[in-house]
């Protein structure tokens, strides 16, 4: 089964805000602590490597296009 | 250091000339095998060779088995292989048997884990045992052998390729003399000179990270398992290992800090309190103290014309694991029967590139496994730290967390994809597919399948399970079969259930004990085929 990302939450905005509150009075580094486990948690809920290689794949994407737009600067 | 006197075993061994150094320099002797490094590599695979009838040529620079403990853990895999050698009993019996592993966090336990949870293998999943002692119960067992002519302070220091053989440059304490073989085996560990010599590279990762080695000799009343803590309270943010050996001797391994100083950390004064707040005591002896980084890494061919690397001569790994020794053994496991064959001319040459096939992916395995586990120990980045440190936080309350812990992935059997095996034609829902190893079961009370396998040396080998008719068997293909009149028994069922196997079915199994091809109906010409193409006819 191929990554998801069409949207999969009833009420998306109840997720996100979930996950931007459970970060609420933390550090930065407490934030980047929370994250990791919290990322671990759900890797291992899907249990599936190649889902978890395509999700690593599309966040990566990200900080590419984010390396190039600052670039471009 | 090691003490002489704390042990039994001949360490010492005295140089003797022999007549192939009174040979006029151009006509040196000729021998079909040399191989180079009695350490448990060499010495293994001379025994190997010889219960096959080859005469073997072993040569080491050193008079003395090495000193300290070094290797220590001993695969059920490389306890089989002692047991087809015939020394298999002895390591066991000297040995401390042990096969749970704890893993601490802090002050708390964070999980255990019982590396052979199931009875019925004649052999525990692994013993403790200096490396001193398997060396020379090693060469006691040679002292049998005939074929093997062991020469100590014999040094190669040079070496030369030729068509038909290698020609060899020994030193010796009374001068050097020349040898020629058809195979120059370089079991010489992982300062190789001969891997030198063929101008091989070597490779690989090199970790920061130091390690403080300390056999010490206490009376304790730890059990004997393998415990493992990160960020013990003894040892504030690194990780420790505890280990039981033989005469009561306890392998202490601690995490150092990369930039420690070498020469003052390995001060038995400085390693002393370090001990002694892990014990809560100090009333033990020091037996040996070494400190090591180590690296990852292998040589991209294990064979360079007639010169064929087995063991820390061709690849090396971190110790977290029991991966080092132990793959050295199947190396040396994984060649004879090929090397024989070739020499005895029933194999082509090719067969032996089989050889660097599996047991080069056997390398990466180890180096892949082994790496893991020494970066989770020792985090290359302060993110790879987090990580860490929420994997350990999870493994207190959930499962998965436990599992992702990786203070050592323990030494088990490769899986080969490999050219010899014939892939499976049937449906199989268990047993050892082709590649694998075979398994062990009980097929008496303490009689095992293992026993059977090596009963007379081993060889191509059908393990078949009897349906009442007799399966033609291609010739020089034993045959164990299970159930029948005459055949084996099965007393526990566990032999059908581990090989998943209906009355009629069949394995064949190579000298190695590795499964070469599987038949729910097995007919001659199937067998045959497999048989070719396990022997590297086809």
């Amino acid at each position: 089964m191929p990554l998801s990302t069409s949207s999969n939450f009833a009420r998306p905005d109840d997720a996100f805000r979930a996950i931007v509150e459970a970060h609420r009075g933390f550090t930065e580094e407490q934030s980047a602590d929370f994250d990791a486990a919290l990322v671990l948690i759900l890797a291992n809920h899907i249990g599936d490597i190649d889902v978890l290689r395509e999700a690593i794949g599309l966040a990566k994407r990200r900080m590419i296009d984010g390396q190039q737009q600052q670039q471009q600067q | 250091m090691a003490q002489a006197n704390t042990h039994q075993a001949k360490i010492q061994f005295g140089y003797r000339r022999h007549s192939d150094q009174d040979r006029p320099g151009q006509a040196p002797a000729e021998h079909p095998v040399v191989i180079v490094g009695a350490g448990p590599v060499g010495l293994s695979l001379a025994i190997d060779l010889a219960q096959r009838g080859q005469r073997v040529v072993l040569l080491d620079d050193a008079d003395r088995i090495g000193e300290g403990s070094r290797a220590i853990c001993f695969s059920k895999r490389s306890l089989e292989y002692w047991d087809r050698l015939g020394v298999g009993d002895r390591m066991v019996a000297k040995g401390v048997v042990w096969s749970v592993g704890r893993i601490f966090h802090g002050e708390s336990l964070l999980y255990q884990f019982n590396l052979l949870p199931e009875d019925g293998h004649k052999r525990p999943a692994f013993i403790n045992l200096q490396q001193y002692y398997a060396e020379a119960y090693l060469v006691d067992r040679i002292q049998d052998l005939p074929e093997i002519d062991l020469r100590w302070r014999n040094k190669v220091t040079a070496l030369e390729q030729r068509n038909d053989s290698v020609a060899l440059t020994i030193e010796t304490p009374e001068g050097a003399y020349r040898l020629h073989a058809q195979y120059v085996i370089a079991c010489d560990g992982a300062r190789s000179s001969l891997r030198q010599m063929v101008g091989a590279e070597f490779a690989g990762q090199v970790f920061e990270d130091q390690f403080l080695i300390a056999d010490v000799k206490m009376t304790a009343e730890f059990p004997t398992e393998r415990w493992f803590w990160f960020d013990p309270p003894f040892h504030a943010g690194r990780s420790a290992l505890l280990h039981r050996q033989p005469d009561d001797v306890w392998r202490i391994d601690l995490q150092l800090n990369r930039y420690a100083d070498p020469a003052l950390e390995k001060k038995p004064e400085n390693v002393r309190p370090r001990i002694a707040r892990m014990l809560g005591h100090d009333k033990f002896e020091f037996e040996w103290i070494s400190l090591y980084k180590f690296q990852c890494r292998r040589m991209d061919r294990f064979i360079h014309g007639r010169v064929i690397f087995a063991g820390d001569s061709a690849h090396q790994v971190s110790p977290f694991g029991a991966r080092g020794a132990n793959s050295g053994l199947e190396d040396a496991e994984n060649l004879s029967w090929k090397l024989d064959r070739v020499l005895r001319g029933t194999s082509p040459a090719s067969l032996l590139e089989s050889y660097h096939a599996e047991r080069s992916l056997a390398a990466d395995e180890n180096i892949r496994e082994s790496t893991r586990s020494t970066d989770f120990m020792a985090s290359n980045s302060h993110q790879e730290a987090r990580l860490r440190k929420a994997v350990l936080s999870l493994a207190k309350e959930t499962e998965f967390g436990k599992r992702m812990v990786n203070g050592g992935r323990l030494s088990v059997p490769c899986s080969y994809e490999s050219p010899l095996s014939s892939p499976d034609a049937d449906a199989w829902s268990g047993g050892p597919p082709p590649g694998c190893s075979m398994l062990d079961a009980p097929i008496a009370e303490r009689a095992y399948l293992t026993d059977a396998f090596c009963k007379d040396g081993t060889d191509f080998t059908l393990l078949s399970f009897s349906n009442g008719t007799a399966i033609d068997v291609p010739d020089g293909v034993r045959n164990i079969r299970i159930g029948g009149e005459g055949g084996l028994a099965d007393p526990s069922g566990l032999v059908a259930k581990r090989y998943d196997a209906a009355p009629g079915a069949a394995y064949l199994l190579r000298p190695d004990g590795y499964v070469a091809a599987r038949f729910r109906h097995p007919t001659r010409a199937a067998i045959a085929a497999a048989l070719s193409q396990a022997q590297g006819l086809n």
